[in-house]
């Protein structure tokens, strides 16, 4: 394929009460962003277990984006604080078996914050785009 | 049931304990319930619709495509489109399809599951099948919406979110949802004129309401006023009546000088812990309960005329003083005193001179109180933003600008000058008063507020006409950005004040000097509309400060998990179908905590919480969405790590066959999944979200579906 017409394959794993409300609200204020990302809904970021990432880079995925609420902002609490805990873990873990780490990105966009929603998906896609198609594809054909 | 995993699941996890996995025993058959880890049993065949939503989706994805490509997706039997499939039409494609093509599962790809699921639930569950065999692909908000000019990649991303919904809905389980009773009480979070009207009209619908007031008295902002535009009434003259209404209904438990402390527990079953304050006064009600008869506080001030200690009375912005006990007015609900510990003496004084009442109690501590309420209406109003941050308008700085809650105060007859407008700093009547709107208020500086606060122009109106009628040849001036008189008699109230002869200079004040000797101000603006500057000299300058929400919102907003905007109001649960409703279940919202609303709105907006929040109370049941975690008992070690990650205490360990394993309370599960996500052995089935559903999805999306 040619280095040009490679698109990077994101996965969004993202919470139902902000950031897939944030996404919502992005798509109701027609705010455009690249549409190199596939959203996975749960209800919680604290639900997303690392399993679930790593799974993604194995079937060759480019990079994952985990986005739930704002630190305090969480509806169950703390999940977010749990998720974003595993993600540090999880970062640590990419690097030691030599994946870049910046593949992977937990941010945080409430269900206000549409306008960051597109600038958090344009930044992960340049990001990962930067990077180029991920070493662990052909391992997965 | 592990025997029956495919590849791509038994990939995704790598269990522990294989072993065990497979030699599970089949559950046993207590229909309805789930059985954890069981998937769909007989083959999949998923019924696939996709949306136009008129040109929504079809004007920017290649609908034809999208539909050829589903019919080559693994376990799809049938694949339609329409225009609106959330019309009846729409709809009923689904509910004869699910016979007629004997559909185990439905996909919709359309708008978002936030706005359609209900509805495609309902028709799924028409047709025949579980409500929670319908998956939904949002192809518009999250589609055709941001990709409007990229046809071919919107195109791609909707094909690959059928993909996906169709990989999840192949899997997905019958799921009965937990109907809980609604305890028949209802709470009411702040008692400015948005709480008294939810809390009137809850009792008034026969429930009994649990009215929650940080301040000694009821009332809120609203009491500070003195009049009332358009109409000009007296704030008070119209407020003290339903103060009086809330102190007498037998309905109305009214704490006031209390916080909420602590809410857990559910839509229906809220546990709320209250903390009452020590208040340092027995109402009459309490001090019958300690055996004194007669006696507690009957308002008659004794007290108040003994105390040494003064302070300024916030009720009167700091403008005129109170004792150390004190009532902020003469017409506070309830009419009971209260001691402020932080400047007591204790020097007893005060408990001389009640005498017999023994109403004064200065050793009170705290109380926490528990109630229980079905649904809560969050109604904690707002705070004037701190206006000394815009150094240049000499707030703080300037002994003769003023805040127009502080001219409020100033211009009212039971205030700190009766009445009589007078300039701070000499006593003087000014008689040429500048008014500048949109103080703090649409600043896109970064120091002040972006939004509207949408009632300034209205009540600055209201001012000016006050000095006029007041001050025989008192001259005020208006600088402003845009008069905003949007509401009912708004305009007609705007053109009455120019013809009364107030002045109106459009243009936002560059800066207010003060002539140290005189303690004139000098303004320096510029009049937009005849493109030159404007340099005057005024006695008083009155700043229509921007509102923001109270501090305490935060706290009470977090303890019942609601959502702010990103200018820190409440957020509602739709902006314009959902206004007082929150993401939480059984909060509700009420006047400006949400949003900035003069009293007409206020009023409304509470009415409208208080009828949503009735609404479960009166039908004495509700449903909860089934994503309960479950435990897989072969699987699981009894490690116990996910009781410690439950936010709820909704796990516990229990002795089961010898061995310990975890147990789910599912009316205390709320399903936020955050066990599931931990479980080191896979042994968490999060109903709806399920590891393998889960996987499937993500299989699907990067290694394909097609057959």
């Amino acid at each position: 394929m040619a280095e040009k017409d490679w698109k990077p394959q994101i996965l969004g794993i993202v919470c139902n009460w902000c950031s897939y409300a944030g996404a919502d609200l992005a798509g109701s204020a027609r705010t455009q962003y690249p549409p190199d990302i596939r959203i996975v809904r749960l209800m919680c970021t604290g639900r997303v277990d690392p399993l679930f990432i790593l799974k993604a880079f194995i079937d060759g995925a480019d990079g994952v984006l985990v986005s739930g609420c704002h630190f305090g902002d969480c509806h169950y609490l703390e999940g977010n604080y749990k998720a974003a805990k595993r993600m540090f873990i999880l970062k640590s873990l990419l690097k030691n078996i030599g994946l870049e780490d910046k593949r992977l990105r937990m941010t945080f966009v409430s269900a206000s914050e549409g306008a960051k929603w597109a600038v958090v998906v344009k930044d992960v896609v340049d990001t990962v785009t930067s990077l180029g198609p991920s070493p662990l594809k052909e391992f997965g054909q | 049931m592990a025997e029956k995993k495919t590849k791509k699941e038994s990939a995704a996890k790598k269990e522990p304990k294989k072993a065990a996995a497979k030699a599970a025993a089949p559950a046993p058959a207590a229909a309805p319930k789930v059985t954890p880890g069981k998937t769909t049993a007989k083959e999949a065949r998923i019924g696939v619709y996709i949306c136009h939503c008129g040109t929504n989706i079809a004007g920017s994805i290649d609908i034809p495509a999208v539909q050829e490509y589903a019919k080559t997706l693994k376990n799809v039997a049938h694949v339609d489109n329409y225009q609106y499939m959330c019309s009846t039409p729409g709809q009923k494609k689904i509910e004869n399809d699910i016979k007629e093509h004997k559909l185990t599962g439905i996909v919709v790809a359309a708008c978002s599951p936030r706005l359609h699921e209900p509805t495609f639930r309902t028709a799924t569950k028409t047709g025949g099948l579980n409500p929670f065999r319908f998956e939904m692909a949002n192809i518009r908000e999250q589609g055709s919406w941001v990709h409007m000019h990229d046809r071919e990649g919107g195109t791609a991303k909707a094909k690959d979110a059928i993909r996906i919904a169709v990989a999840k809905a192949s899997l997905l389980e019958d799921l009965i949802p937990k109907a809980v009773p609604v305890e028949k009480a209802a709470m009411v979070v702040g008692a400015g004129i948005a709480g008294m009207q939810a809390a009137l009209d809850l009792a008034n619908a026969g429930i009994k309401t649990y009215l929650i007031e940080k301040n000694p008295t009821i009332g809120g902002r609203m009491s500070q006023l003195d009049k009332t535009f358009p109409t000009l009434d007296c704030s008070q003259c119209i407020l003290t009546p339903k103060m009086v209404d809330v102190g007498r209904a037998p309905n109305i438990e009214l704490m006031t000088y209390a916080e909420v402390e602590a809410v857990e527990g559910y839509i229906g079953n809220f546990d709320v812990t209250i903390r009452k304050k020590a208040r340092g006064v027995l109402t009459p009600a309490e001090a019958e309960a300690k055996g004194i008869v007669g006696g507690g506080c009957n308002g008659c001030g004794d007290c108040d005329v003994v105390c040494p200690v003064i302070k300024p009375n916030p009720f009167e912005m700091g403008m005129k003083p109170r004792k150390a006990i004190y009532i902020y007015h003469p017409q506070v609900v309830p009419l009971i005193y209260t001691v402020d510990f932080d400047s007591c003496v204790k020097c007893g004084l005060c408990v001389d001179a009640c005498g017999d009442k023994k109403a004064i109690d200065l050793e009170m501590k705290d109380e926490l109180i528990k109630v229980k309420v079905g649904t809560a209406v969050i109604a904690t109003g707002y705070d004037i933003f701190p206006i000394e941050k815009k150094d240049e308008w000499g707030y703080n700085k300037y002994e003769n600008v003023v805040t127009s809650l502080e001219f409020e105060r100033l211009i009212c007859a039971s205030g700190p000058t009766g009445g009589h407008l007078v300039r701070p700093s000499d006593g003087k009547t000014p008689m040429k008063v500048a008014f500048l709107l949109c103080a703090g208020s649409r600043d896109n500086t970064g120091v002040g507020k972006p939004y509207c606060s949408r009632f300034c122009c209205m009540y600055s109106l209201k001012h000016a006409h006050q000095i006029i009628e007041k001050i025989p040849g008192c001259q005020p001036y208006i600088f402003y950005m845009d008069i905003r008189s949007f509401g009912k008699m708004y305009e007609e109230f705007y053109y009455r004040i120019q013809d009364e002869g107030a002045k109106f200079m459009r243009g936002r004040v560059a800066n207010v000097l003060e002539d140290p000797n005189t303690k004139n101000l000098l303004i320096n603006a510029e009049d937009t509309l005849l493109n030159r500057p404007i340099n005057l000299e005024v006695d008083m300058v009155v700043l229509a400060a921007a509102v923001e929400p109270c501090e305490s919102t935060e706290k009470t907003r977090k303890l019942f998990g609601v959502s702010k905007s990103m200018d820190g109001w409440l957020l509602e649960a739709h902006p314009k179908l959902n206004p007082c409703g929150t993401t939480t279940a059984g909060v509700f919202l009420a006047g400006v905590c949400q949003g900035p609303k003069d009293i007409p709105d206020t009023v409304a907006s509470a009415e409208g919480a208080a009828s949503a929040a009735s609404i479960p109370i009166h039908m004495g049941e509700v449903e909860l969405e089934p994503y309960f975690a479950q435990c897989i008992e072969e699987k699981c070690a009894g490690c116990g790590m996910c009781v410690n990650l439950c936010p709820y205490s909704a796990l516990s360990l229990v002795e089961k066959d010898g061995r310990k394993v975890m147990q789910v309370t599912e009316a205390k599960c709320k399903g936020c999944g955050t066990c599931g996500g931990f479980c080191p052995g896979g042994a968490i089935w999060m109903q709806h979200f399920a590891t393998p559903q889960v996987v499937a999805q993500i299989d699907a999306f990067l290694l394909g579906g097609e057959q």
